[in-house]
Formats: C-alpha cells, sequence, structure tokens
C-alpha cells in the first residue's frame, strides 16, 4: 500500500521481492520518483550506492545529538564556548561536524533576558551537520510565516511560556549562514558530565521553539 | 519573485503542529527525492541558487499544497527538463559529466558549497551602521524577502563577501556568474516592520548583501 510505512534503513533500494506485489498501489509520486531514479541511473548520472549512502547519512549518522554535543561542551567549558560563540564553524568542526548546510555557522545564546529562534522563511535552510534533516513544521507555511510576524504566537503553539520582558529575537536564514541556538542551561546540573548534559538539549531547544530539558525531566525520559 | 516561496508575514495558515515521533520519512520515494536532490548536484550543472528558483517558480497554489519533497522533486524535474538530461540519445557520457560515486559521498558532504568568495571591494558598512533595504520587486530570484523591503536596520555582523543569489541564479540572462558581495547580518526592530503594536523588546534578523541596501 502507498500509505504503508516502509522498513525506511533497508528499504532504498528497488526490493523485487516486493515490488509485485505493490505495484499497482504505488502513487502517481512514487511512480515519478521511480522512473526519474531508473532513467537517471540507466543514463549514467547516478550512482545507486551513492543514493543509498546519501539518505543513510541524513537518516543514521546525522541528526540533532550532534548539536546536543555542541551545545553540552559549550555548558561545560567556558573556552570552548567563547570559541563557539566567536568561530562557531571551525569550534563545531572541532566535533568532526561540518560540511555541506553547515559551511558557515553561527551559534546564538539564550540567555536570562534574550530568547532566540531560527527561520528560514524563503525555503528550508537548516544547519544540517548539526541538527540534521528539518522536522515538517520547520518547513513548513504555518511556521515560516508566522515566526517573524508573531514568534509568541508561535512558542505558545509549542506549549512555551516567555515573559513579555524578554527580547525575542529572530534569524531569518536568508542567505547560506546557518543559525544554532545554545539553549540556557538548566538549574541543578552542577557536575553533570558533557554526555549527560547532552541528554537535556533537545532538537527545539537548539531552533528555539523550545527550552533544554530539565533534570527531571530526564528522568522521565529515561523511564519512558 | 514574490512567489509562493516568500512566507514571511503571511497569516491565516493556522497554528504551528509539531508531529510526535516523526520519521525521517513519511514515504520511501522522500528518501529517494532526498538522494536524488544531493546526487545529482554534485554533476555541477546547476548551483543551489538556480536549485532554489526551480522551486520557487513552481506556482504558488502549488507550491502552497505540496508537501516539501514534492517541492523537491518539482524543482528537480524542472531543472533535469531544461539541461535535457533524459532526451533521446542523451547520457552521461556525451554529456561529459561524472557521477557521484559512493566512495566520494563523504567527501563531498563534508566539503559541502562555501559560499564565501574573495571581495572584489571595500565594505561599504560596517557593524553599527543603520541601512534601508530597496524598495523593488524582480520577477528574478532574490533572497531579500517582501517583509523586509524599504526597511531600515543596525548591522550587526559583517560576513564577508559571498555568492551574490541574485545572480548566480540566473546564468542564462547575464554572464555575472557568482558576483560576490559584501554580506551582513542585519537587525530590525519588529515594531519597525510590523507596526507599533508588536513588542518593543523583539527582533528579526536577516543575512542581506550589499545591494539589498539604499546606497
Amino acid at each position: 500500500m502507498s500509505s504503508k510505512p516502509h522498513d525506511h534503513s533497508h528499504g532504498h533500494s528497488h526490493d523485487h521481492s516486493h515490488e509485485h506485489g505493490e505495484f499497482s498501489d504505488l502513487s502517481d509520486t512514487e511512480l515519478r520518483v521511480r522512473t526519474l531514479e531508473t532513467l537517471l541511473t540507466e543514463k549514467g548520472y547516478i550512482d545507486t550506492d551513492a543514493v543509498n549512502e546519501l539518505i543513510d547519512t541524513y537518516e543514521t549518522k546525522v541528526g540533532p545529538r550532534n548539536g546536543a554535543a555542541v551545545v553540552a561542551r559549550a555548558w561545560g567549558d567556558a573556552e570552548y564556548r567563547t570559541r563557539l560563540l566567536t568561530n562557531a564553524t571551525a569550534a563545531i568542526a572541532e566535533l568532526d561536524y561540518k560540511g555541506r548546510q553547515g559551511e558557515h555557522m553561527i551559534a546564538v545564546e539564550n540567555t536570562d533576558t534574550v530568547h532566540n529562534m531560527v527561520v528560514c522563511t524563503l525555503c528550508s535552510c537548516y544547519p544540517w551537520p548539526v541538527l540534521g534533516l528539518p522536522p515538517i513544521w520547520y518547513k513548513s507555511a504555518p511556521y515560516r510565516s508566522k515566526v517573524v510576524i508573531d514568534p509568541r504566537g508561535v512558542l505558545e503553539d509549542f506549549g512555551v511560556e516567555i515573559s513579555a520582558d524578554k527580547e525575542i529575537t529572530v534569524w531569518d536564514s536568508t542567505a547560506e549562514v546557518r543559525y544554532l541556538v545554545i539553549p540556557q542551561r538548566p538549574s541543578g546540573t552542577d557536575g553533570w558530565s558533557e554526555e549527560k548534559l547532552a541528554k537535556l538539549v533537545t532538537r527545539n531547544s537548539m531552533i528555539g521553539t523550545g527550552y533544554a530539558l530539565n533534570p527531571d525531566q530526564l528522568v522521565g525520559e529515561v523511564q519512558a | 519573485m514574490n512567489g509562493g516561496q516568500d512566507l514571511g508575514g503571511m497569516q491565516g495558515f493556522g497554528p504551528v503542529i509539531e508531529e510526535q515521533n516523526e520519521p525521517h520519512f513519511h514515504a520511501d520515494w522522500e528518501a529517494r527525492v532526498l538522494g536524488l536532490v544531493l546526487a545529482t548536484g554534485p554533476l555541477g550543472l546547476w548551483n543551489i541558487d538556480i536549485g532554489r528558483h526551480a522551486r520557487e517558480t513552481i506556482p504558488p497554489q502549488d507550491y502552497l499544497s505540496f508537501s516539501y519533497y514534492q517541492i523537491w522533486l518539482a524543482g528537480l524535474e524542472k531543472l533535469i527538463a531544461r539541461n535535457h538530461l533524459l532526451d533521446e540519445g542523451v547520457t552521461a557520457k556525451t554529456k561529459g559529466l561524472t557521477k557521484l560515486t559512493l566512495k566520494n559521498v563523504a567527501t563531498t558532504l563534508a566539503r559541502g558549497g562555501p559560499a564565501n568568495r574573495e571581495a572584489q571591494s571595500a565594505a561599504r558598512f560596517k557593524v553599527g551602521d543603520q541601512i534601508t533595504t530597496r524598495n523593488f520587486n524582480p520577477t528574478t530570484h532574490t533572497r531579500l524577502p517582501r517583509y523586509l523591503r524599504g526597511h531600515t536596520g543596525e548591522i550587526v555582523i559583517v560576513h564577508g563577501a559571498h555568492v551574490f543569489p541574485d545572480d548566480a541564479a540566473h546564468k542564462e540572462l547575464h554572464d555575472r556568474g557568482e558576483n560576490p558581495q559584501w554580506l551582513y547580518t542585519v537587525r530590525f526592530k519588529a515594531t519597525d516592520i510590523w507596526g507599533p503594536d508588536k513588542n518593543p523588546n523583539d527582533h528579526v534578523h536577516a543575512d542581506l548583501w550589499e545591494p539589498y541596501f539604499v546606497q
């Protein structure tokens, strides 16, 4: 069935063992994509193994755990934090996160007085090396249209409370510069290791649509 | 161009809804589209700005009803058609193109596509300067969103010279190439952009090239 979730981790290549049973159920879009890929392959423009590897990279290797490691290090290491705030591209590369859609990085820090939020109103620019592929809401019209004109309304949509006294500053990624939000370090985490701190750092907290988890929320996460 | 992509400040789309436990892809074809877009880029037939322009020229009624991977697919199909890649008798060999191979994937992604270039002139602005953006409505590619045209803001970061998308997207129209221009992060007050009922504490930043400023 076209709506049936496939096994993505192994389903990238055309699996002939199930293709026959499903062929008649393929949607127009699926057929268009299959036809396109087949023709591009036959004519020598693409290599199936390379396509599979590209998908696998962003499905299993690159994701928000990378950004969480960067944030946790900045929380625990004052010198690293300074390097991150002055030359984010180089500081992030220290952890070996670099390349496509992270060529020119800027880290922006949340404080008691400023809350940062990141968007790309014109398309879907997003810091891939540290956050992986963007979630659907980030690419969607509601977020892209609203966050620049009504950031407080967006935070409400995410169930995030914020004081009217606090500055909200939105970063619209209109060029090839990509932004990473450093959320505030939660209290009650003194002496924590970087590994443990990283568990508090959610994807949304690095976009600005959430805060880092509190230690008591982490307990809930682990139990769940 | 004032297409369906230029969404900043539009109203009426409803709340932002986050899908819980969202998968990377909602169907296999979405993963394949990601892979095809990333694999065809290194053929060198188009740059990121040409790719974006292919997507923003999707009619707004379609752009706004498509999922993001449908937008990517429609854009990729345009680029392939425009370059005649699937025409009878045309192949990578006849085009003299080299495909991305498995062993080059990691290095290609790690290299990425840096947009900084050597500056052709000195920067005209510095941190702290006030600038006013131009009011224009080109039918061609631009990265100055509608909601930031004709507004005054303050330069907070000078990035150096970067590829100028308005020119780099249109090699069919002129031979200016990448035409690198100084890129700045500009800070605008929310009340200046949207009016006095907005929170006076709030700001919007955008990365804008020197030709976007009233000189």
